[in-house]
């Protein structure tokens, strides 16, 4: 008997020691390749943010500052754009065309911006309409304050829900010990507003004025991924955890999802943040990654153009420079694999209006992920 | 008055003297070292030892033995091939936006940390002298 509560113990430290390592599914290598891809407009250095006009013609944001017309593969660049402040992991960010954009010509983007009194900068939501190669009827939507120099954790994505709203992130901003658990700033965050930019009177914090009312969400540390999901019609985000811990999280409002009191990474130096994984009140993640891939851009595939892919969601990975492939059941991750294995920095990833799945890759620009036929 | 008038032309001498002269370098690097935690630390790491083959090591590093080249790459941002030492590396470093100041104390604070050392010290002039 005694003998047994020893071995017991010694696989629980067993499988403890593991978790403190990794968290499955392991990811897999493709064992066949069933496709190829093609670059469809190249040299982008950091190609953030994607929207299609239509089935021939996109919008790439690149982070230093430029905005691209891509029109059957030439790209242009796009005048117009408002104050953009490069610094750190900040820049012009994510673009997203708006649900009603055939009757509006509505376009809505986020950029790190100097706007405001103070030094340094946070980010902003703007939306425009595009006029030739020429942005007009430019207004600022949200500015996210204070302003500050940190170079960190900007975030930012953009998304919509069925019932016309748009979500966008900001990340701690380099704070956290301030920004994320506190309501009354900004940074650490997924906002809602209405389609005009105005607040929905049934966010979770309007009833406060102290609150910043356009917030949904809280608790977050730098989430650059976003996406509806195609079925349900919810918000999911994915996050940068530190050393360990990124995370997927389905977005509820007004719920705490627990950065910095709870997460399963540690410091970069390696000394811990917290010594818990849990508590009531706050959040669990859907999944998170541990060794950290350091994840971007976020999209599910929802054609038939891909053989087993239909409705499984797509991740960029920047720090092991692939595209992750997860299998999703019950909300449960149950198979992750290497999609274009060491093809560069994976920043976005996007489907679009044709059912492709259209992939930026850092240094590259946007590939497009073909099936072999 | 006239040890008054003495003294305050040297107190205001004192003043516009400070006020053109480079910080300390003990303040410089101090300054250096917060920037590097925020903008560097990531990829070149808490020691400055780097990722071998994909982030190039800035502790008794011979990139830093030319000082300009090194500004150059700060300021810029680095695309390419370089080699440090016998080690290729093919990477993009982007400009992080920093002010010319702040390129100054990282500059500092990486020239004098992890076995580094340096007789020169860089200023925000230096910096500025610095063209693309």
């Amino acid at each position: 008997m005694k003998k047994k509560n020893l071995l017991i113990c010694g696989f629980t430290f067993l499988s403890f020691s593991c978790n403190a390592q990794q968290n499955g599914p392991k990811i897999q290598s493709s064992t066949t390749v069933d496709y190829t891809y093609e670059i469809v407009t190249d040299n982008i250095d950091i190609p953030w943010g994607l929207t299609f006009l239509n089935k021939n013609e996109f919008l790439v944001t690149e982070k230093a500052g430029i905005l691209y017309r891509v029109v059957d593969g030439v790209k242009t660049e796009v005048q117009g754009l408002p104050p953009v402040y490069v610094r750190g992991q900040g820049g012009l960010l994510d673009i997203a065309i708006a649900p009603n954009y055939q009757e509006t010509g509505i376009i809505y983007f986020t950029t790190s911006s100097p706007l405001g009194e103070d030094k340094g900068g946070h980010t902003a939501l703007y939306s425009t309409q595009l006029e030739g190669n020429q942005l007009v009827n430019t207004k600022l939507l949200y500015k996210g304050d204070y302003n500050t120099k940190k170079g960190q954790h900007w975030g930012s994505r953009i998304s919509f829900d069925h019932q016309g709203h748009l979500y966008f992130s900001i990340g701690d901003r380099g704070n956290r010990e301030v920004n994320p658990q506190d309501i009354s700033r900004d940074g650490g965050k997924i906002y809602r507003l209405n389609l005009d930019g105005s607040i929905p009177a049934d966010n979770p914090f309007v009833d406060n004025d102290n609150n910043r009312k356009a917030i949904y969400s809280y608790g977050h540390r730098n989430p650059q991924g976003m996406i509806t999901h195609p079925e349900s019609g919810k918000i999911w985000v994915h996050e940068h955890g530190p050393r360990g811990g990124d995370e997927i999280n389905v977005i509820e409002a007004g719920k705490n999802y627990g950065w910095p009191i709870i997460t399963y990474g540690i410091n970069y130096s390696g000394t811990p943040i917290t010594d818990i994984t849990k508590k009531e009140g706050l959040e669990q993640p859907l999944y998170y990654w541990l060794p950290s891939i350091a994840p971007s851009g976020m999209a599910f595939s929802t054609s038939d153009i891909y053989p087993n892919w239909k409705g499984d969601l797509f991740v960029g990975s920047l720090k092991f420079e692939y595209l992750e492939r997860l299998e999703i059941k019950n909300n449960q991750v149950i198979e992750r694999e290497k999609v274009l294995d060491s093809i560069g920095r994976v920043r976005n990833i996007e489907e679009g209006p044709d059912g492709y799945l259209y992939v930026g890759v850092e240094g590259k620009g946007i590939l497009k992920i073909i099936p072999k036929s | 008055m006239r040890l008054l008038y003495s003294f305050l032309l040297t107190a205001f001498s004192i003043t516009s003297f400070n006020f053109y002269q480079q910080k300390p370098l003990e303040q410089s690097i101090a300054d250096g070292k917060e920037i590097y935690t925020d903008f560097c630390l990531q990829c070149h790491m808490a020691k400055g030892e780097g990722v071998k083959g994909t982030f190039p090591p800035l502790a008794k590093s011979d990139y830093l033995k030319d000082i300009d080249q090194s500004i150059y790459a700060i300021k810029y941002g680095l695309k390419g091939l370089i080699k440090v030492n016998g080690v290729s590396y093919i990477g993009n470093m982007i400009n992080q936006g920093l002010e010319e100041e702040e390129i100054a104390d990282v500059m500092n604070y990486i020239l004098n940390s992890w076995g580094n050392s340096s007789t020169v010290i860089i200023t925000e002039e230096i910096v500025a002298s610095i063209k693309k």
